[in-house]
């Protein structure tokens, strides 16, 4: 089977600071992987490349046999809008926005028609458990639930691929869990392929696979599910 | 897990069978492992001759025999000394991996790889214990809570021992 996501000896540096020094890395669809090391060992970055947001020095990323780093800004980011789906450490809303149009929002800019992508939105609310909340603004929501609320706008557009940069970093332990179940459940509902950024263990035990970038390299030693 | 003391604690509670013990044992704390009749059998039959515990008269019935056992004064204040008193916090696993990190470097082996290969079989452990606790009962998802509590403290030892090997090695080869 062919991946459906690969990098491959992907290159990176930052004015002269290398950050990736040739990673490579093949994800399966519908695969939850998570990519960990240490602060600063290029593990963000490799994400960046991977989620088109950043382009390699040198190396290739492919997606479903396409080739996607070599894409001008405005195909990489209707790439990002249409097929990624993205949540960060710390949810970033638009605080100007209610929740269920935070939720709604890569779907609006995706051209869907308003009263349809809240409907939309709206049907994640109950899903994640965040009923009676649709019209709050961001200032007005617990840590939790504001990530719950960025995690229901990264899966809104049924993305192929959902990016998790340290989804957990800024909860504390018991609704990091609950986020990550939440996170992992509708993943396998919707057969969504993830790749997640972690440095915690207890985060990356959720993924199927686990990746460990160390000084911009990626180990080839991966921990494999067994016997699923 | 003391599993004298464990009985002897169910028994503080009610007199009991051999046979219910071993499962409300294995319900319990189990998990998994399931406590085979016989060391039950013996470990009551021990505790009896301990005088931490009285065997009842056989009752008649079919099936095997049954016994009903009863804790003692002796076997009371020794449960509760052992319930109070803190567990002693040994590193027995981080012990060992201190031991083969610096027998590897003082051998010139390739103690990065070791700690590698200890990295990924923790995090496997990890892996399977973050799936029994998804969806299971409160005594699954404590118990699962202990264990990668446990790995992901090793975990820290070994990424700090990870950056600190030429320091270590400095030391051992000095």
């Amino acid at each position: 089977m062919s991946a459906l996501i690969e990098a491959r000896d992907v290159t990176l540096a930052f004015g002269g600071t290398p950050a990736l020094r040739g990673v490579s890395l093949a994800v399966d669809a519908g695969d939850i992987i998570a990519i960990m090391g240490p602060s600063g060992s290029g593990k963000s970055t490799l994400l960046h490349c991977l989620g088109g947001i950043l382009v390699p020095d040198a190396g290739e990323v492919w997606l479903d046999g396409r080739r996607v780093d070599t894409l001008d800004e405005q195909r990489r980011s209707a790439l990002r809008r249409d097929v990624f789906g993205f949540v960060f450490q710390f949810g970033q809303l638009v605080p100007e926005l209610t929740a269920e149009e935070n939720v709604a929002l890569p779907l609006l800019l995706g051209g869907t028609r308003r009263a349809a992508a809240l409907a939309e939105s709206r049907s994640w609310f109950a899903r994640l458990g965040l009923d009676g909340l649709q019209r709050r603004r961001s200032g007005e929501l617990s840590g939790g639930q504001a990530q719950r609320v960025a995690l229901a706008r990264g899966l809104v557009a049924r993305p192929r691929v959902l990016f998790a940069d340290e989804p957990t970093g800024a909860l504390d332990s018991l609704t990091g869990e609950q986020v990550m179940n939440l996170l992992v459940d509708a993943a396998r509902a919707e057969g969504t392929t993830v790749i997640l950024v972690t440095h915690e263990p207890r985060v990356a035990a959720y993924a199927d696979r686990q990746v460990i970038v160390r000084d911009g390299r990626s180990s080839a030693l991966t921990v494999e599910r067994v016997g699923s | 897990m003391s599993i004298p003391l464990t009985l002897l604690g169910l028994l503080e509670r009610e007199a009991s069978h051999g046979y219910d013990l071993k499962r409300e044992y294995d319900a319990l704390f189990g998990r998994g492992r399931p406590l085979p009749y016989g060391q039950v059998y013996s470990t009551l039959a021990r505790l009896a001759r301990d005088g931490k515990i009285i065997a009842g008269e056989a009752e008649p019935g079919s099936g095997p025999e049954r016994r009903r056992y009863v804790i003692t004064e002796t076997g009371a204040t020794e449960f509760e000394q052992w319930l109070t008193e803190a567990v002693p916090p040994e590193p027995h696993l981080q012990t060992t991996l201190f031991t083969k990190v610096v027998l590897a470097l003082m051998l010139g082996r390739d103690a990065h790889a070791y700690l590698d290969t200890q990295r990924l079989a923790h995090l496997r452990r990890m892996r399977e214990l973050t799936d029994l606790r998804r969806g299971g009962e409160i005594v699954d998802v404590l118990l699962a809570d202990h264990g990668l509590f446990h790995l992901e403290a090793d975990l820290r030892w070994i990424e700090a021992t990870s950056g600190r090997l030429d320091q270590l090695a400095a030391k051992v080869r000095a």
